[in-house]
């Protein structure tokens, strides 16, 4: 259940232009709505910016997937996390709270969630997803590790996070300084 | 997908909801086919994109009678990679607010008209105007946005249909500076390294280029350069993403570029760094230059650049070492007094370390309109005509009329830039203009005289596909076409010469801009000299009468660019591959055949802040407008993310004026005033504000600036204003400062 290409996710080559964010509305499957985030880190002191995508877990798979009580979410052979089917979620959002990312989101007037499927008519077909495929500075790149590992030296690809005890496995991947080989996120707040 | 066809226009949606929630709706227009289309009923359409410079290559989605999308292209330049105002670039197309029919001014307001009667508005008022004051007191104002097609005609039209030497266009704002300089002293305006050579380099500067908001898609040969180890030299007032990952980021006070190049000249000279084989054989002036930056001591630039002298020293021996490098800059240093000097200082640093004509190794001005290059080249310009061919040149003058079917003796002499044209229509000399692609109630300096000299005219006419800012004042506004309904070339920053391709005939009444153009000369009763059906009969014309010219194109064929991609000029035969590097035989297009070294006396900016305007104010861009905005204003994504203009100032300065993050701040020149929300940023220099340009009245930049020009260039000094700033109690116009995206509260 792995993905033979992937997005790598950069935060040292983003530029905030919001391409991906743009982009990610003009996927055929679903139109008009961005599924992409685009933080930046502190405006008060920086131009650093962060873009997050669908991470498509795969160990433990798909949190959003496990927290739907109605099994809309697909995940499918070839490890892609799909939106929630509008023909099943119920709107409770367990998603979108489940998420350690935060990437599903919530309709509020269609009472429905969506998240990224990675375009899949796009990616099942051998295109690259609309965020990856425009992102200017390759901040989103589509490929594989050994492509990205071969083109940025002083860079390791990390596709493993620490959340405090829970380590999580991930479809896509971090692009970060070399000295990384997992990323940990400690735990904060009650 | 359950998305209904809501059209939700960019207007509705000033506050951006925090991501996570109901934010799904807010992101702006859909294409007017809805969001929903059926792909077997598709068409595609190869083209460019309508903004910068970059000209990247996309599909259009085409179905129905409308664009409906985007696709990405795999072009050779930007592989399939857009901007985000190329994502939304094709919602202008089939865009509710294009104009649809003629507008005719009637007791003071704007009333729908149809084309003869327009026209005849049109050719009436010109007849009066010239039979009043001459040919010359009718002027034509272009854009650098449309296709080189389109500027040729322009130019024609103006010499030949209305016979008066006032035509200029919007470069004016944009490339000039930076023409003068190449012109001054490689004798040719045009970039000397294509864009990709920023990847083979070992030292690369920037100075006043915002590449990642205002080129995004050239930032990846300068991640790729970083990832080789390039060093990276960034001269910026604010700390813009490239500046932030510089190993030297030299935030110089706006307007201070000429010191700080003749600083690090003398630097080089010191050192001894200077590639003295290279300047002996292929340069002259060197010695004058040399003797002019002694006084330059790094420690005196960093007094009038406010940067510390050890960077600057620092600087300078990284490039100066280097093996290659490249400089590029854009509007950042061009924009000022010194615009023109200032680029001349770069390229003085370039000769004297021997870096110009090998890949890696050279001299890059990025171009900022979509057809910024080839918009200059044709003959829209007040000092030009086809084929980049001078007045100062009586075989060009022979050439051209040979080709337009005119005497000689009747071709106009050179013209002058708007600026000192605007002079004449305050004067009364000057007394109807014909606008075309261009919307200087954004644009210009000083706004409020702009105002007052367009509504004193007596003919103002406007063709343009949106009701701008500008086309409100006219007494004619003619419904003309988008990039996408015709069909034409265009040349990028590397004067690459791309082809743009039709996708749709302009909606309702509107017309193509080249049909407007002919059928006014048809009926001054110069038809015949436009005999033109089709874009590539002009074409054809163009090639003609840039043949043999500096920017020959004689060898580009339509058909060569379909087949082979874009071609950079010149191109002189059909079998010339093209040029995409210059110089590479170090041979320029200077009288004596070697590149010319310029003293360059550092002047003080236009205005200075004193007591009352303490604070300096620099405007510019933001990645999610194009120019005056009157296109991307109107495209929901991007509106939604900018539908404001705001103002950046340093946490130090807001402190001490007691303004808040996203408080409303009063900004005031001597020429104007505004309110606009703050953005509290360590990004920009304690001493500095800066400001987007993109939008009008009230809000907008330029009604802050002074009308201080280039003495050289004639560009506006945009980026060195001074203004005093305060905290207001009256509401900023409405807006969020973008772009900021809110953390999702959970």
């Amino acid at each position: 259940m792995t993905m033979e290409r992937s997005i790598f996710v950069d935060p040292s080559r983003c530029i905030a232009c919001g391409a991906c964010v743009a982009a990610c509305r003009e996927c055929d499957s679903h139109r008009g709505k961005s599924m992409m985030n685009l933080d930046f880190l502190d405006r008060g002191s920086s131009t650093e910016a962060l873009p997050t995508v669908c991470m498509h877990c795969v160990d433990p798979v798909a949190p959003c997937a496990q927290v739907c009580p109605v099994d809309a979410i697909l995940v499918s052979d070839d490890g892609v996390v799909h939106s929630p089917d509008p023909s099943r979620c119920i709107g409770c959002q367990n998603c979108v709270h489940g998420c350690p990312w935060g990437v599903p989101k919530f309709d509020v007037e269609e009472q429905l969630a969506y998240k990224c499927n990675l375009c899949y008519d796009r990616t099942s077909v051998g295109l690259g997803p609309m965020c990856a495929t425009v992102c200017p500075s390759d901040a989103l790149y589509y490929g594989t590790a050994d492509e990205v590992r071969a083109a940025r030296p002083r860079r390791e690809v990390v596709d493993v996070f620490r959340f405090g005890a829970q380590e999580l496995q991930s479809g896509n991947w971090m692009v970060v300084p070399e000295e990384f080989s997992v990323l940990t996120f400690p735990l904060v707040g009650p | 997908m359950s998305t209904s066809r809501r059209r939700r226009l960019a207007l509705n949606t000033r506050y951006p909801t925090p991501p996570g929630v109901a934010d799904l709706h807010s992101a702006g227009a859909e294409a007017t086919g809805g969001w929903e289309t059926d792909k077997a009923d598709e068409r595609w359409v190869s083209t460019h994109c309508a903004f910068c410079g970059v000209q990247c290559g996309m599909h259009l989605r085409v179905a129905a009678g409308e664009v409906v999308g985007v696709e990405p292209r795999m072009d050779t330049h930007n592989k399939g990679k857009l901007c985000p105002k190329g994502v939304a670039a094709y919602q202008q197309i089939s865009h509710p607010e294009r104009l649809t029919h003629p507008l005719v001014r009637d007791g003071g307001v704007l009333r729908r008209a149809s084309w003869d009667e327009a026209l005849d508005r049109v050719v009436d008022g010109i007849r009066k105007v010239q039979a009043a004051g001459g040919a010359d007191a009718m002027a034509t104002y272009g854009g650098a946005s449309m296709v080189t097609e389109k500027t040729y005609l322009l130019g024609k039209f103006a010499r030949v249909a209305l016979g008066t030497r006032f035509t200029d266009y919007n470069g004016r704002m944009c490339m000039v500076s930076a023409g003068a300089a190449n012109y001054r002293a490689f004798g040719i305006d045009r970039t000397a390294n294509p864009v990709t050579d920023v990847a083979q380099a070992d030292v690369l500067m920037v100075l006043g280029a915002n590449v990642p908001e205002t080129f995004p898609i050239y930032i990846r040969w300068f991640w790729e350069a970083m990832d080789r180890g390039a060093t990276m030299i960034c001269v910026d007032p604010r700390e813009t993403a490239l500046a932030r990952v510089a190993q030297i980021h030299l935030p110089i006070r706006p307007g201070t570029d000429g010191a700080l190049l003749n600083a690090m000249l003398h630097v080089v000279i010191r050192e001894g760094l200077v590639d003295e084989s290279f300047v002996a054989d292929h340069t002259t002036g060197f010695e004058a230059v040399a003797e002019s930056v002694q006084a330059w001591t790094p420690e005196r630039a960093a007094e009038v650049c406010g940067v510390p002298a050890a960077d600057i020293v620092r600087a300078a021996e990284i490039y100066g070492r280097a093996d290659k490098a490249m400089v590029s800059h854009a509007r950042g240093m061009e924009h000022q007094v010194m615009g023109s000097r200032n680029a001349m200082a770069a390229i003085n640093l370039c000769l004297a370390t021997g870096n110009i004509g090998r890949p890696g190794a050279g001299y890059g001005t990025i171009t900022g309109q979509g057809n910024g290059q080839g918009g200059r080249e044709h003959g829209q310009k007040c000092d030009q005509l086809p084929g980049m061919r001078h007045f100062t040149d009586p075989g060009a003058i022979e050439h051209v009329a040979a080709v337009w079917g005119i005497d000689p003796a009747d071709m106009p002499g050179p013209g002058e830039p708007i600026f000192k044209q605007l002079e004449r229509m305050e004067a009364g000399e000057i007394r109807g203009l014909i606008n075309i692609c261009s919307n200087p109630m954004v644009s210009w300096p000083d706004q409020a005289r702009v105002r007052r000299i367009l509504e004193g005219l007596d003919l103002y006419v406007v063709i343009d596909i949106f009701l701008s800012e500008s086309a409100l004042l006219a007494d004619v506004v003619l419904p003309g076409s988008a990039w996408a309904e015709s069909e034409g070339v265009v040349a990028n920053s590397d004067a690459l010469v791309c082809k743009i391709n039709k996708a749709l005939d302009p909606p309702g009444e509107a017309k193509p801009d080249m049909w407007i153009l002919n059928e006014i000369a048809q009926r001054l009763g110069k038809g015949e000299h436009f005999p033109h059906q089709t874009p590539r009969q002009v074409f054809d014309e163009l090639r003609r009468a840039s043949a043999g010219g500096r920017a020959d194109y004689a060898g580009i064929t339509y058909e060569r660019i379909e087949a082979e991609g874009p071609i950079a000029w010149p191109c002189p035969t059909e079998d010339h591959p093209g040029t995409p590097r210059m110089f590479e035989d170090l041979r320029f297009y200077t009288d004596d055949g070697k590149a010319h070294f310029n003293v360059i006396e550092v002047e003080p900016p236009a205005e200075e802040p004193d007591d009352e305007y303490p604070i300096r104010l620099t405007t510019g861009r933001n990645v999610a407008q194009y120019l005056s905005g009157n296109q991307t204003r109107r495209l929901g994504y991007l509106s939604d993310q900018t539908p404001a203009p705001w103002v950046e100032i340093h946490p130090d300065t807001a402190a001490a004026h007691g303004i808040g993050d996203r408080a409303p701040v009063r900004v005031t020149s001597r020429w104007g005033t505004t309110v606009l929300p703050a953005l509290v940023v360590k990004t920009v220099r304690p001493d500095t504000v800066f400001i987007p340009y993109h939008w009008g009245q009230p809000v907008a930049a330029n009604q802050l600036t002074k009308a201080a020009f280039d003495p050289i260039s004639w560009i506006p000094a945009f980026k060195t204003a001074a203004v005093r700033i305060e905290a207001s109690d009256e509401p900023a116009w409405p807006v969020t400062p973008p772009p900021v995206w809110e953390a999702p509260t959970r």
